[in-house]
């Protein structure tokens, strides 16, 4: 039998990767993050994990460490966040060119300066380009159950692609839910230790991490994007197996939310997604037609499916944590390069909130949901707000 | 470390005339290629090798040819110890054994960008042995200063002129600071004495934890010295004190080789493209530096 656990989100992800039986893990301490390498290294220290746990001395031999390992056909974890995070850039791109299928936790922080603690998108969106699937987390059980199948997504051998599994800073990181813990042995099931190609060994040894030339660093690169591609068709036959042995099925790329008869829907990302829920279902409980988009993967991006939803709809807000200065936020850059391909005339409003860990209030969605509805929205260029600005803005 | 007299020596006689890095590009008369190409003679086919940006990795990994016959990676330019390590505790995890992790770094690679994650494999006493060839600047990247690049040294970035003598900062002390980790076993070594350097790396192959050989290795391309003259002026840089050939073991120091009587230091620097600018001055200062370091050395460990 799964038992149910009171626990926080850190301490979900040590149980999802506990389960997953990795055979090196190398992280620094970050707040929200730490709780989950404090748990890993109790769980090492008692036998619970049998794993190298590695004391590196930042994130950047953090990943390399991984990479290292990986590199050798180990099951490699890390986790970290926000300024981080922005330490291995260097490495997360190295990752993923060298196909090495690293898994990580990121508790989405925001970015300094100035400096704050607290949650928002601004770290892993900022780092959409470098070749990492990323997964975002509603609750504490999803964090956990994606845990283990990003290892699974990651080390396909069709995909061989790092894997971040993001869920918001204290928002999930540090509060305690119900969490129902699967059996390891069903776990050992659905998830086989990590077997590879691309690996140094002595049967037959290997040069890794090589140069290229001009005449065929594009095909490398194209390989590289081919393996995101087939991340789909893996990660959709993920959610389904995991859902058969554990019974939680988590959706595709997407979740759609009373969405069918919808004249406006918000899309989000993460944690909020909870919250946007509890107001779908009071605004529909007095009859205003509103549903809910949440995406799951940034990366791969769920274009066919955010078109098919477009589809059915008259306005989309979405909701960004983040930012990039001087246009708009990231995930309303992916939606609308969606939605324009699809030549979609359907309304949209990008809502920029909850930087810095701010809270997006039902109140503030309640809004958000009456301005779309009423169908007018301003046009091009003036699509962008930042809600619940306290300071005054020059009309 | 208790064995050592176990170890079977290797000599010019008995070493092995199995190439395990061949096919390269470096530059005729490479000191780092010759200290990576003996090295891996004395470790043999079953070690993962891993090596940063610089010189070593950029003539060694060029696809489709791949230059190392035993298992080997480029690593990013700062994180050559750190994934070293990540080999170690991979391979360890998964139950591989006999074996050795061998990391090939330049002194760019050590002494700054990559120093930090080296603290840290040393801290760890990772089973490591790093060995950092030292041709005293920033070679693959066009010949800029480092931190173990010596006083007076003309680089791309420390240009020698009216107002500036070349580099005017000295060499760090990499291996005192490496030994002030408490390593198991340090030494440093020169590729113009190949037999004391297989001797260290034959000793450091047969310590379980981290070590570290730091040796010396010329670049006529960077030096300026002619090609066929590599092992030489390795060998001189030593005869006149201007490197020396030590270790550190069992938190002792000891030093291999102590002249009564050093070579001409002028005639080593005057050799040198690098160092063809330097004025008397500048070659006094280099003297006086070497003797007040000798002075220490000798005081404290002899
Ligand atoms: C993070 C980063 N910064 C800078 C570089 C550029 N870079 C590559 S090799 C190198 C110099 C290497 O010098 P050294 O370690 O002494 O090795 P050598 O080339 O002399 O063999 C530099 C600056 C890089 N690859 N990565
Ligand atoms: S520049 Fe110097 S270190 Fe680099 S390959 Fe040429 S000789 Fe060797
Ligand atoms: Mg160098």
């Amino acid at each position: 039998m799964e038992q149910n656990i009171f626990i926080s989100g850190d301490e979900a992800v040590a149980h999802g990767v506990r389960l997953s039986r990795p055979n090196v893990i190398a992280a620094y301490p970050i707040t929200p993050q730490t709780i989950t390498v404090e748990r890993l290294s109790d769980m090492v220290e008692c036998g619970d994990l049998k794993a190298e746990y590695m004391h590196v001395e930042s994130e950047h031999s953090a990943i390399c460490a991984t990479m290292g390992a990986s590199a050798v056909g180990a099951r490699t974890f890390t986790a970290s966040s926000s300024q981080g995070l922005l330490y291995m850039t260097e490495g997360l791109h190295y990752c993923s060119g060298g196909r090495y299928p690293v898994v990580m936790m990121n508790a989405n922080r925001s970015v300094a300066l100035p400096w704050s603690i607290y949650g928002d998108h601004r770290d892993s969106l900022s780092l959409l380009d470098c070749g990492w699937i990323q997964v975002y987390v509603e609750d504490a059980q999803e964090a956990l159950d994606m845990t283990i199948q990003a290892f699974k997504i990651a080390e396909h051998k069709d995909v061989l692609t790092p894997m971040m599994v993001n869920l918001d800073g204290f928002i999930l990181t540090h509060t305690y839910e119900m969490v129902s813990i699967p059996e390891q042995d069903k776990v050992d099931a659905f998830l086989p230790p990590f077997q590879t190609e691309n690996k140094m060994c002595f049967e037959n040894p290997k040069n890794m991490a090589f140069s290229s030339q001009p005449d065929d660093n594009t095909e490398f690169k194209y390989q590289q994007n081919e393996a995101m591609f087939n991340a789909v068709k893996v990660l959709k036959q993920t959610n389904k197996e995991f859902a058969q042995s554990f019974g939680r099925d988590y959706g595709d790329m997407v979740e759609e939310y009373r969405c069918d008869d919808a004249d406006a829907i918000l899309v989000t990302l993460g944690s909020v997604t909870g919250t946007v829920r509890v107001v779908v279902d009071k605004m529909r409980a007095e009859g205003k037609k509103v549903g809910l988009l949440k995406i799951r993967y940034m990366r791969p991006f769920p274009e066919k499916e955010i078109i098919a939803t477009a589809k059915k709809v008259k306005a989309i807000g979405v909701i960004d944590k983040d930012i990039s200065f001087g246009y708009e936020g990231t995930v309303f850059t992916n939606v609308n390069s969606a939605l324009a391909k699809a030549n979609s005339t359907v309304l949209k409003k990008n809502y920029i909130g909850g930087l810095g860990g701010r809270d997006i209030t039902k109140n503030e969605i309640e809004n958000m949901f009456n301005e779309l509805l009423t169908g007018k929205l301003k046009k091009d260029g003036e699509h962008v707000e930042f809600f619940n600005l306290k300071v005054a803005i020059d009309e | 470390m208790s064995n050592m007299l176990d170890i079977k020596k290797i000599t010019p006689k008995n070493i092995t005339d199995k190439e395990l890095f061949y096919g390269h590009k470096a530059c005729a008369g490479c000191g780092g290629s010759l200290a990576v190409r003996l090295a891996l003679k004395v470790l043999g086919e079953r070690t993962y090798a891993a090596l940063p940006a610089g010189c070593m990795s950029a003539v060694g990994f060029i696809y489709p040819q791949m230059a190392f016959k035993n298992n080997a990676i480029i690593t990013p330019f700062p994180g050559v110890a750190s994934m070293a390590s990540g080999i170690e505790a991979g391979a360890k995890a998964l139950g591989i054994e006999d074996y050795k992790t061998v990391a090939f770094a330049g002194d760019g690679g050590t002494a700054d960008i990559g120093f930090q994650a080296l603290s840290g494999m040393i801290d760890r006493d990772d089973n490591v042995l790093y060995i950092c060839y030292d041709n005293e600047a920033y070679m693959n990247t066009g010949i800029q200063k480092s931190g173990l690049t010596p006083f007076g040294t003309k680089t791309t970035t420390t240009p020698a002129g009216k107002n500036l003598p070349g580099s005017i900062t000295h060499k760090k002390n990499l291996f005192e600071i490496i030994a002030a980790h408490d390593i198991k076993y340090a030494a440093t070594a020169s590729i113009g004495y190949p037999q004391d350097f297989i001797n260290k790396v034959n000793k450091a192959k047969h310590i379980k934890g981290a070590t570290f050989i730091h040796v010396y290795a010329s670049c006529p391309t960077g030096w300026g010295t002619p090609t066929h003259t590599s092992v030489e002026i390795a060998k001189e840089a030593v005869d006149c004190g201007l490197f020396y050939l030590a270790e550190y073991e069992n938190g002792e120091f000891k030093l291999n080789k102590n002249p009564k009587e050093f070579a001409s230091a002028a005639e080593y620097l005057k050799k040198q493209g690098r160092f063809k600018h330097m004025t008397e001055e500048n070659i006094n200062e280099v003297v006086a530096q070497r003797d007040m370091k000798w002075e220490r050395m000798r005081r404290k460990w002899l």
